[in-house]
């Protein structure tokens, strides 16, 4: 069974004057078809007000959908008695890691989800412990976040996030406000938790390097899913991907340039390593 | 000035004031604060620098520290002590055109002087000793039969928590803001008292939007980790009283009688 179903979902932003009459209606949803199976790595990608954090945001029922079906875990999210069960089953790592970061101390942060719902205590400390851990961030447990780096703080909330023991893990462009050095940590983190743990990791991004890493790609734009298939298979669509605004990661469009200038490269090539062995054959 | 405030700020070490629970803290501020108005001579204000230097000693804070917090009250620190000077009535010492100095007001000066630095210090011990978390969660226990007549305790200690970590990411933002208006011309320097109020305007206006931007946030970031409300929830570090908190306890008790008894017979 899939963790998530969606089915034609849709959502629309209206925003209304003074009197309430409608003004005017965004869709940023529009009949979107998603499936994501447990344990899989899969991204959303898409440019700006493609509709990818709208959705992002359905996953956790921060957001309802106007029209069609949202499945989480079994669980129609519709259903107001669902809401905390889905809350706690697809954590949610936000942006600015600053403002979701809630105690002035690392562990105390950390520990802020597992008593939202209810664990005991000497339960929270084992989960603080294991879940800095699981992010390499255990011997930061004392420190304040606000002495820490950017990717640093991340791990933290995604820690905090790990703490409730959630069957996936839904990160909205986590690393947009993050240097090169703060995005590898971040995703090399993401990565382990999805290979060991087994966590279903579904990131959203508009980084193309960041989505090699993924099992399976959606690509949306203007609120509809306009591509989906194993990373491979995106890229190798290098015309398509600039329609949408997307950059292939560097050493794809290297090959895809090669390929156009004659040189026998096969398509959607997606590592560095991948291209030297594809060249040398 | 902005970095002056040493509220909330925490001081990590590994001392027995550290150790205390923050209600026995917040209690023995309390008698501390109220201990300082009880005195009217040099025998109590003794008492309280004897106690006050003990507990600093203990807290492994250095004073330094301490002494940073009391920059941002130097202004009024002044003005206090400048109207308890010339406006106490008394015996003239020194007079000058209009102004007379007594003797009273000498004295009246210095002592208020004394406590508000006194004050000033005595507190910022608890705020670099106790996380604001903990000093959260003490007020929160300590102040929870208020809940019976509906005040939210829970969710006023969670304001508070959150604000206090607010408070460093804001001032820092201040500052950017500042310095990106600056680099356009803005002027935050010049002028009298109400044209600097205006020029505050460009620097006001992007960090209340921000601000606001941020609670919203926040909010989503909450919810998101199943946040709602006080019910149901269970503490990672609930507070418990120790053996050391009731010596604590007694010790500050029989301070504050001593301090009393002082304040009536001398």
């Amino acid at each position: 069974m899939n963790f998530i179903e969606a089915r034609k979902l849709v959502h629309e932003y209206i925003r209304r004057d003074e009197e309430g009459n409608v003004e005017s209606i965004q869709t940023a949803l529009d009949h979107v078809d998603i499936d994501v199976k447990p344990g899989e790595f899969v991204a959303v990608l898409g440019h700006n007000g493609s509709g990818k954090s709208t959705f992002a945001k359905h996953l956790n029922v921060l957001l309802v959908p106007t029209e069609g079906t949202l499945w989480v875990d079994g669980k129609d999210v519709t259903e107001e008695e669902n809401l905390w069960d889905i809350r706690k089953n697809a954590g949610m790592v936000f942006q600015n890691p600053d403002n979701q970061i809630i105690a002035s101390v690392v562990e105390e942060d950390v520990g802020f989800g597992p008593e939202n719902i209810g664990i005991p205590t000497e339960e929270i400390l084992k989960r603080v412990d294991k879940s800095l851990k699981s992010v390499g961030m255990l011997e930061y447990r004392e420190h304040s976040p606000n002495k820490l780096s950017g990717g640093q703080k991340q791990r933290v909330a995604i820690a905090g996030v790990m703490a409730m023991e959630p069957k996936c893990i839904v990160l909205d462009e986590p690393t947009a406000m993050l240097d090169p050095n703060g995005r590898k940590e971040v995703l090399d983190a993401v990565e382990r938790l999805n290979q060991e743990k087994g966590v279903t990791i579904i990131l959203i991004t508009h980084y193309m390097e960041e989505v090699v890493r993924a099992d399976r790609v959606y690509v949306m734009d203007q609120g509809k899913v306009v591509m989906e298939g194993t990373p491979r298979e995106v890229f190798s669509q290098v015309d398509t991907l600039k329609k949408y605004r997307l950059d292939v990661p560097q050493i794809t469009l290297l090959a895809h340039e090669l390929r156009q200038a004659g040189m026998a490269v096969p398509k959607g090539i997606l590592t560095r390593q991948e291209l030297v062995e594809a060249l040398c054959q | 000035m902005l970095r002056d405030i040493t509220i909330g700020q925490y001081y990590p070490a590994d001392s027995v004031i550290h150790k205390l629970d923050p209600r026995t803290k917040l209690f023995a501020t309390l008698l501390f604060v109220i201990s300082l108005f009880t005195f009217r001579n040099p025998v109590g204000l003794g008492l309280a620098a004897v106690f006050m230097a003990s507990f600093i000693w203990l807290s492994k804070v250095p004073f330094g520290y301490m002494v940073k917090g009391l920059r941002a009250i130097v202004v009024i620190l002044i003005i206090t002590a400048l109207f308890n000077l010339f406006l106490t009535p008394g015996e003239p010492l020194v007079k000058f055109w209009i102004f007379s100095i007594s003797q009273e007001g000498f004295i009246s000066a210095g002592k208020m002087a004394m406590r508000l630095i006194f004050l000033i210090i005595g507190t910022s011990v608890v705020t670099l000793t106790t996380t604001p978390n903990a000093l959260t969660d003490g007020l929160e226990k300590a102040l929870r039969p208020l809940n019976a007549i509906k005040i939210p305790v829970h969710e006023i200690a969670m304001m508070m928590s959150i604000a206090l970590r607010f408070i460093p990411i804001l001032v820092e933002e201040t500052d950017k803001i500042m310095k990106a208006q600056i680099a356009r011309g803005a002027d935050f320097e010049s002028g009298n008292l109400i044209k600097k109020a205006k020029n505050m305007v460009p620097l006001l206006v992007p960090l209340f939007i921000s601000a606001f931007r941020r609670a919203n946030d926040l909010a989503l970031a909450m919810e998101a980790r199943c946040y709602h409300g006080g019910s149901g929830r269970t503490k990672m570090k609930p507070l418990r009283y120790q053996k050391r908190d009731g010596i604590a306890y007694m010790i500050v008790i029989v301070y504050f009688g001593v301090m009393i008894a002082v304040g009536i017979w001398l």
